[in-house]
């Protein structure tokens, strides 16, 4: 357990977070792995899970009807994956897809749900993390709107 | 400045649409000496004339080689070029990339799509020049896997010591299994030391945008982060005047800058 | 040099003047009557000049007026300017024939046979001369088709002794009065003295020139009257700009209403452009044969008014009239000053008068002046 706390106080979405707090949510996590090739989680699956990554990438997937699922973006090492725990229906909307073999640290959502409602605080810390990252892949999935490498006719 | 008759000795197809073409001077008269970032103006017979920035190694003073995309009559028209084939050659122009500068320092190399091509002299004299440099960083994004250019070249750069080659997709398609996701995403995995970086972007406006933004907020100053712009050009030497951007003529005060002179100016619509 | 003389000749002796130039070799151009407006010709005799005609300028109208003399130079400007020979509006650059495979670029140069002389040529067209020599002679590259035609020109300017209502010269600090850069400079006197001219020399070759006339040395009298005649054009001038601190002013009004005012009036047509004695924007053009055997490449002037000036990648970075008005007026105003150390207006008027939609630029610069955003947007 207190290998487990030193991970997570060494990651990067929890840098800055006050240790009392770091203890309030230890006890959600676990080690999980994934192999390559794997899948994560599904779209439209109960999302109960929070993963930070530690080591591996992970495809963020759309399902399409008569082809292979589309690759819309890739996370890796030191980015989390998941904030559908948070946000009621707390279903995925995506599949992630393990590209490569995946060592992450699972925090459990209904775990952490229930710690952020009783710890108002520890609900403010983490949402204010789980909003920048939101920030950051808006800013760049507007970027990859835009398409800026074709061909304006 | 009239044209210089050059011969194309090699065409190699990079991409669908996009070409590399070696050229050398007609009846060998004459070095090909450059600075990396500077361009040519090429005239294709009776069709017209492009600005084009040389992608050859600036060590190899006997020949020119320029990375081409076609996209209208006149690129086309290039790059169908044969071998033996004459094209006319201009220049160099305009100011390069700040290599002399960079001694000493790491290297942050960010390239988006044909954007590379203006900054492959950069890699090619940083890895014959390359105790002169410290850590060389390549952040390279295109549209899809099938866009990115030099994909030997690449993977034998990534293999050079203390050099870090990042790549990354906007499209993943159905068989790539790397990076997929803006420029902007791969730079939370470079290893970069902001304080004693010089930065070289290329690529479309709005990408350089973003990523000098991006830089900036990492610690990189603006005078560390050099961009190389492009505009309507036609004369290349500050006559024609339609390479203007502000008081800049593109083709003699660029086409690189740094983001502390035109950082201010990329916002501003219609400029 | 010869130190600066004033002399005096009668009228008449016009055309003995141009006669000792043509002698010398010199292709003389000047002012001519022609479709209703004074432009720039060969001249061959005194019979040839606007005797006696003069102009009427106004935002968007010029007209010629007989006077009651028979003054030669009793005009102001008309629409062409020097740029006319020194930066012609067609040039071929070269031309080349397709053989085996590749081409063969032809040795081609069309340089002018005589050197020009220019009689008639007002203070403001010198400064544009000036301003043009800075631009195309004295930065980083050299125009060789500029710098061909520039060498060897010689310059009989003509004092201005009226203004039209479109002039501002004054407060651009480039007229009335010619100073340097001719070889000549004439004031055309009508008063006690009779028709005559009051000669500065310029030159040694202007000195050279002058010792065919029969001329006197300037009395005090000439004198006066002379400066008292140009004073009068100076005077008489009811526009201007206030160039304090213009740079700035235009660089921090990018998002000035005005600018929107503006291009609710301006048609693109780019005749401001055209008239303009220092407007140097050019673009190239590649034409051939229909076998496709010959091709040649012709610069033409151009104009950041059009709409395909600015083109790259498929699309126009200044696609709204608003922009390109923008970009011309901020570019002749304020950027050039960062790029050639000066300004490139030189208060001719020329645009003001030449522009259908009759905006003046001096109107424009006040506007954006009294209704500024302080401070950087």
């Amino acid at each position: 357990m207190e290998n487990l706390e030193r991970i997570i106080a060494d990651c990067p979405f929890f840098a800055g977070l006050d240790h009392t707090y770091l203890n309030l949510i230890v006890g959600c996590a676990s080690n999980v792995r994934f192999e390559a090739g794997s899948y994560m989680f599904k779209e439209g699956t109960p999302a109960d899970t929070f993963y930070l990554i530690r080591e591996g990438k992970v495809a963020i997937e759309i399902f399409a009807p008569h082809r292979k699922p589309i690759i819309v973006s890739t996370v890796g090492e030191g980015e989390i994956v998941g904030w559908s725990w948070l946000l009621p229906p707390y279903v995925w909307k995506f599949h992630g897809h393990a590209l490569q073999s995946v060592r992450a640290i699972a925090l459990d959502g209904k775990c952490l749900r229930a710690k952020c409602e009783e710890n108002h605080d520890l609900g403010y810390e983490i949402l204010k993390r789980v909003v920048q990252i939101v920030e950051h892949r808006l800013d760049e999935a507007r970027f990859q709107q835009v398409d800026v490498y074709a061909v304006q006719r | 400045m009239m044209p210089q008759t050059h011969s194309v000795r090699e065409v190699i197809k990079e991409t669908p649409d996009t070409f590399t073409l070696t050229l050398q001077p007609e009846n060998g008269a004459g070095a090909s000496f450059f600075q990396p970032g500077q361009f040519s103006m090429l005239w294709v017979y009776g069709v017209g004339e492009l600005p084009i920035s040389i992608s050859g190694d600036p060590g190899k003073q006997d020949r020119l080689v320029y990375t081409v995309r076609s996209v209208g009559k006149a690129t086309n028209a290039f790059v169908s070029q044969k071998p033996g084939a004459g094209v006319g050659v201009r220049g160099p122009f305009g100011i390069g990339w700040p290599v002399d500068v960079a001694r000493g320092h790491d290297l942050v190399i960010v390239a988006g799509g044909i954007g590379l091509a203006p900054l492959r002299p950069v890699i090619y004299h940083v890895l014959s020049h390359r105790a002169d440099y410290d850590r060389l960083v390549l952040i390279y994004g295109a549209r899809s896997p099938r866009d990115l250019l030099y994909r030997k070249e690449l993977a034998s750069w990534a293999r050079q010591r203390d050099t870090q080659v990042l790549i990354t997709v906007d499209y993943g398609g159905l068989s790539w299994r790397n990076h997929v996701g803006v420029v902007t995403t791969l730079l939370k995995y470079a290893r970069l030391r902001p304080a004693q970086s010089v930065a070289m972007l290329c690529g479309p406006e709005i990408m350089m945008r973003f990523v000098a933004r991006d830089l900036a907020g990492h610690g990189f100053g603006r005078s560390q982060i050099y961009l190389s712009m492009e505009r309507n050009m036609k004369c290349a030497v500050g006559f024609c005047g339609h390479c203007q951007y502000g008081p800049h003529f593109i083709c003699k005060d660029g086409p690189v800058f740094t983001y502390e002179q035109i950082g201010p100016m990329m916002d501003k619509y219609e400029l | 040099m010869a130190e600066r003389r004033h002399s005096v000749v009668q009228a008449n002796e016009l055309g003995r003047l141009i006669d000792a130039l043509t002698r010398r070799g010199y292709e003389v151009h000047g002012p001519k009557v022609r479709d209703g407006a004074i432009v720039y010709d060969h001249i061959e005799s005194a019979k040839d000049l606007p005797v006696g005609w003069t102009d009427e300028q106004e935002p968007g109208r010029y007209r010629l007026k007989r006077r009651s003399d028979e003054a030669f130079f009793g005009y102001v400007v008309g629409p062409q300017s020097l740029k006319k020979y020194l930066h012609p509006a067609d040039v071929r650059l070269l031309s080349a024939e397709r053989q085996n495979g590749t081409f063969r670029i032809l040795n081609n140069e069309t340089v002018p046979k005589h050197p020009y002389a220019f009689l008639g040529v007002r203070a403001c067209e010198l400064a544009a001369v000036g301003v043009q020599d800075r631009v195309l002679l004295e930065d980083k590259y050299v125009d060789p088709v500029y710098k061909e035609r520039r060498s060897g020109v010689f310059v009989i300017a003509v004092q201005c002794t009226q203004s039209a209502k479109t002039c501002f010269c004054v407060s651009m600090g480039t007229g009335p009065r010619a100073r340097t850069g001719f070889d000549l400079a004439l004031t055309e006197l009508a008063g006690n003295g009779g028709h005559r001219f009051v000669i500065e020399t310029g030159s040694e070759r202007g000195a050279d020139v002058l010792s065919e006339l029969q001329a006197a040395p300037a009395s005090d009298a000439d004198l006066h009257e002379a400066e008292a005649a140009i004073d009068g054009a100076a005077r008489q001038q009811v526009r201007s700009i206030d160039t304090t601190g213009i740079k700035e002013l235009l660089y921090e009004n990018f998002e000035h209403p005005r600018w929107d005012d503006v291009a609710g009036r301006c048609l693109t047509c780019a005749n401001c452009t055209m008239v303009c004695p220092t407007c140097f924007c050019t673009t190239v053009e590649d034409v051939s044969d229909v076998t496709g055997d010959h091709a040649e490449r012709w610069r033409r002037w151009d104009s950041c008014f059009t709409l395909g000036f600015s083109y790259i990648h498929g699309g126009n970075i200044r696609n709204s009239s608003k922009a390109r008005y923008r970009q011309w007026m901020t570019h002749k105003l304020a950027s050039w000053i960062d790029q050639f150390g000066r300004s490139g207006c030189v208060g001719c008027g020329r645009c003001i008068t030449w522009c259908p939609a009759g905006i003046d630029i001096t109107e424009e610069v006040r506007a954006i002046r009294e209704g500024q955003t302080h401070g950087k947007p």
